[in-house]
This record gives C-alpha cells, structure tokens and sequence, in this order.
C-alpha cells in the first residue's frame, strides 16, 4: 500500500486536492503548488480536449482584484497593455515587465467592471507580480486585493465544453465571446465565468471561492460524463498549449525575454500616450530589433527535441528549444526554439542536437495547431 | 504481475535468458511511471554492451530515460516494430514491447541482477 500523495515541504495544494487523488492522479509540485500531472495517460487526456472536453483544476493561478476610480490608468502605467481599452466584460492577453523590458509574467487582465479588473498571473509568479504590482499602483487610488489563495479555477475545454456548461449557467455561453467574461452562477454556486484557456479550443474558465471548488467540480464532472469529458491534468495541458504555440513562462518567456523576442511584441502598446514600466527599454528593442526570434519547429529526424536542447544552422549555434515534444494531434516531434532572426524564415531546415546526434528540423509558422472553426 | 520467470536491473529493465541468448525490455513499472511511450532509440546489432552500459533510449510524452544493458554481450536484433508502434511498451512491456536480443558474453552476471521477488520489494518502496 502507498502512501497518500501528500504536499511536499513548502508546496500548496489546491482545495480539489482529495479529488485528484480518488481519481488515482500522479501528483507533482508545480510553481509551488501540489497539481495533478495526469490521470490516466497524458495522450488520452490531450485528444479528449481535442475531441469532446477535459476539466481542469487551475486554482495554483493567481487572481489579482484591482479596484478603484482609476484602476484602468493605474494598469496602463504597471502592464505593457492598454486596459483601459477594454470594454466591460471583455478581456486580452498581458504582460508585466522591468524597468528593462524583460518579462516578469504574462497575465489574461478582465475588465469586470468600470473600475474593477481582474489579473490572473500564473502559479509561479503570483507572489513576485502581486508584490510588483503593489508597488506599481501605490501612488493611485486603486486597491490590489490578491485572492490567489482563496479562489479556485476550474476549466472546461473542448468541442464539447459549451454543451456540457451552458446547461449549468445562468451566463449566456452563446453570445460570451472569445476573451470576454460575464458573473454569474454555475450550479447554484457564484462565479466569474470567462471564455479563455490556454488549450487551442473552445472552452469557459470559471473562477469560484475555495469552498465551492469541490461541489462545482463533482458537478461539472458528472455532467461531462456522458459527452465524454474527463478530467485533464498539467502534461497534457502542457502539449495542448504547445501544439496552440502559447508561450509557458519559464520556456519561452522570462526576465531575459522581451516581449519582441517571443513574437508578442503586438500587446505592446508603445503607440499608447502616457508611461509604463519598461517602456523606454522596450521602445529600444522595438528600434533595435530583435536579437532571436521565437520560431516552431518540426523535427523531420528522429527524435524528439527537448527543453534546452542545442539549434544549429550548419556549424553556427543559432539558438535553444524551449520547449518540445511529440505533438499527440499531428504524430510528429514539434518544438519551439529562440534562433537568430536570420535563421527564423519559414521553411528554413535546421538541425537540433538530440544527445549525440542531431535531427533535421523545418522551421514552420505557429501554431501547429489550429481548431477548425 | 511481475513475472516470476525474469531478471530484474535496479533501474526497471528486465531480461529473459535461454541459452545464450538474452531478450530485454522495460517492467510494467518502468512503462507506468514514464506514461505514454512515443520513441524507442535502439542500437545497431553488432554492438557490443558492456553490462549495465546504456543502450538506447526511451522517451514519453513528459521525460527522456536512458536505457541499461542488464548483461554484457553483442546486439542480435532491436524490436523494429517500436520504431513505428513505440506504444506496445505500454501495453505489452514483457511481450511485444521488448527492445533488445543479445548474445550473452557471461552467464554469470546474472546472478547480479535481482529475482522478481526482489524487484518487487524495490518497486514497493516507492
């Protein structure tokens, strides 16, 4: 008989913790937190999202409330973004950098009202963007309220997950469009219910209390059943959101990646009258150029390209993979890389040192996958 | 579940012997804790393994894991169907998923690898 699966020293567990684990989830420890890597086989799990739909537990992200009469412009000045763009109940992609352009974290900011917004940061860096933040908006009228540790989200996603939800809510799933984000109640229980994930499909993030996590997933999951969800864990979410070329921070992205670099440079808003942190250093890297370029790759060798792994042009080192793995959706070895602007042209054929040997890979144009709409 | 007929390394591969011909593979176990297999790197025969050496190596959606020879010899043959079906690992790891045949060098080596009862002993601590 083994042991329970328990959190290790220091690390956090999600209030579906005992759920995981009757669902005889593998756990590990992610970003600080105790998370179900698979439950069945990552496989398995990643063509039930591609095909009908997978629940997840998210509630390791962080959910940062910004409330105040000018909580829009106080964002504007700490994000590289525009929030005060946003309509009510409409959201986009973020990101918070230094004062040198690097990346802190990449955010999803949701207008939730006229002066409310929420930013969702991931596991990993909620403590450093919430302290970030914080400080950013000391000098405004707006008040930081981190409820990282008391909300719970849970994720459905797939062809299948507006049939499955939408029975559940009283939010009008058919006209929640694409990044947009409408309160509401699931099964009786309060919530945020958003149109956004990180898995290439269709599909609703729905943010709860804690205390509710446990009966909105019980729900969900019965629900699911007969459409053929079944719960999804972080290795498949992690080659969902490869295949849909989404950047994870810590691979793509970091304190040494600006925002050029990984092919987002579209979310900053230099044209933007007023100042933000980082903003003169990106103005710089926006003039300069990029020094490497994010590219996908295709290996046409044998082998899978991994994280870390040496891109070679012939016998110049031109870059790294950030991430890899065999793209469960197209039976091939996918990957990306950061590699000299020169060598990111599509159809450019590179090598990858795969141990001692090195594969041929194509660089392609991400994503690798995209839905059929 | 853990065939009592077998070998066994510390590190999870196991080995079936008659005569002088070893076949090798990876436990159920071994399959198990790496999930879904989707490469198999195996050598050319004619190689020749030192015992415990590494011969090739396994890789699943999540983790690369190098593979040891159990027992010193040259390389007969590796399984050509993982090639294209790297999954019976999975499903089958004593059966249709071995990898490698080899011409044992020492017969005596095996008496440094474990029995199943002692295989099991290991996989149960966790």
């Amino acid at each position: 008989m083994t042991e329970i699966a328990r959190p290790t020293d220091g690390s956090r567990a999600t209030p579906l913790l005992s759920r995981h684990v009757a669902l005889g989830a593998r756990m590990i420890d992610f970003g600080g937190w105790h998370m179900p890597v698979q439950y069945t086989s990552i496989l398995s799990e990643h063509r039930a999202v591609r095909e009908r739909a997978g629940l997840f537990d998210l509630s390791h992200m962080g959910e940062l409330f910004v409330e105040g009469p000018d909580a829009g412009e106080a964002l504007a000045g700490a994000l590289v973004t525009d929030p005060p763009s946003l309509e009510v109940g409409r959201a986009h992609y973020s990101m918070i950098c230094a004062p040198d352009g690097g990346v802190i974290d990449d955010l999803i900011v949701y207008r939730l009202a006229e002066d409310r917004f929420l930013v969702v940061a991931n596991a990993s860096n909620a403590p450093v963007v919430s302290d970030a933040l914080a400080e950013r908006l000391d000098e405004s009228r707006s008040i930081l309220d981190d409820r990282s540790l008391a909300t719970a989200l849970v994720a459905v996603q797939g062809p299948a997950a507006r049939g499955i939800l939408g029975p559940l809510t009283d939010v009008n799933l058919a006209t929640l469009r694409y990044y947009a984000i409408a309160e509401g109640a699931v099964a009786g229980i309060p919530a945020l219910v958003a149109r956004t994930g990180y898995t290439g499909e269709d599909g609703f993030e729905v943010f709860v209390d804690d205390a509710a996590a446990g009966e909105l997933w019980d729900i969900l999951l019965a629900a699911g059943a007969p459409s053929g969800l079944v719960p999804v864990g972080l290795g498949a979410r992690d080659t969902l959101r490869l295949e849909a070329g989404m950047p994870l921070y810590g691979n793509e992205l970091d304190r040494f990646t600006t925002p050029f670099e990984a092919g987002l440079g579209r979310v900053v808003k230099l044209a933007r009258a007023g100042d933000f942190v980082g903003r003169d250093a990106l103005a710089r890297a926006a003039e300069a150029g990029p020094r490497r370029l994010l590219v996908g790759l295709m290996v046409r060798g044998r082998g899978i390209a991994r994280h870390g792994y040496p891109v070679w042009a012939g016998d110049r080192r031109t870059g790294v993979v950030t991430s890899g793995t065999q793209s469960p959706t197209l039976g091939v070895p996918i990957a990306m890389a950061y590699v000299a602007p020169g060598d990111a042209v599509t159809g450019t054929m590179l090598e990858v040192e795969i141990r001692d040997t090195r594969a041929v890979a194509e660089v392609v144009p991400l994503p690798f996958y995209s839905r059929a709409r | 579940m853990i065939p009592s007929d077998l070998r066994y390394t510390k590190e999870h591969e196991w080995v079936r012997v008659a005569g002088d011909v070893a076949t090798v593979g990876i436990t159920q176990h071994a399959a198990d804790q790496l999930g879904d297999i989707v490469f198999v790197e195996l050598p050319e025969p004619g190689r020749v393994l030192e015992q415990f050496a590494t011969f090739g190596v396994v890789e699943s959606v999540k983790a690369v894991s190098d593979l040891f020879a159990p027992l010193a010899g040259e390389v007969l043959e590796g399984n050509a169907s993982l090639l294209t079906t790297p999954e019976v690992v999975n499903s089958d790891p004593y059966g249709a998923g071995w990898m490698l045949r080899i011409r044992l060098s020492d017969a005596g080596q095996l008496e440094q690898l474990l029995d199943a009862a002692a295989y099991e002993a290991l996989t149960a601590e966790g």
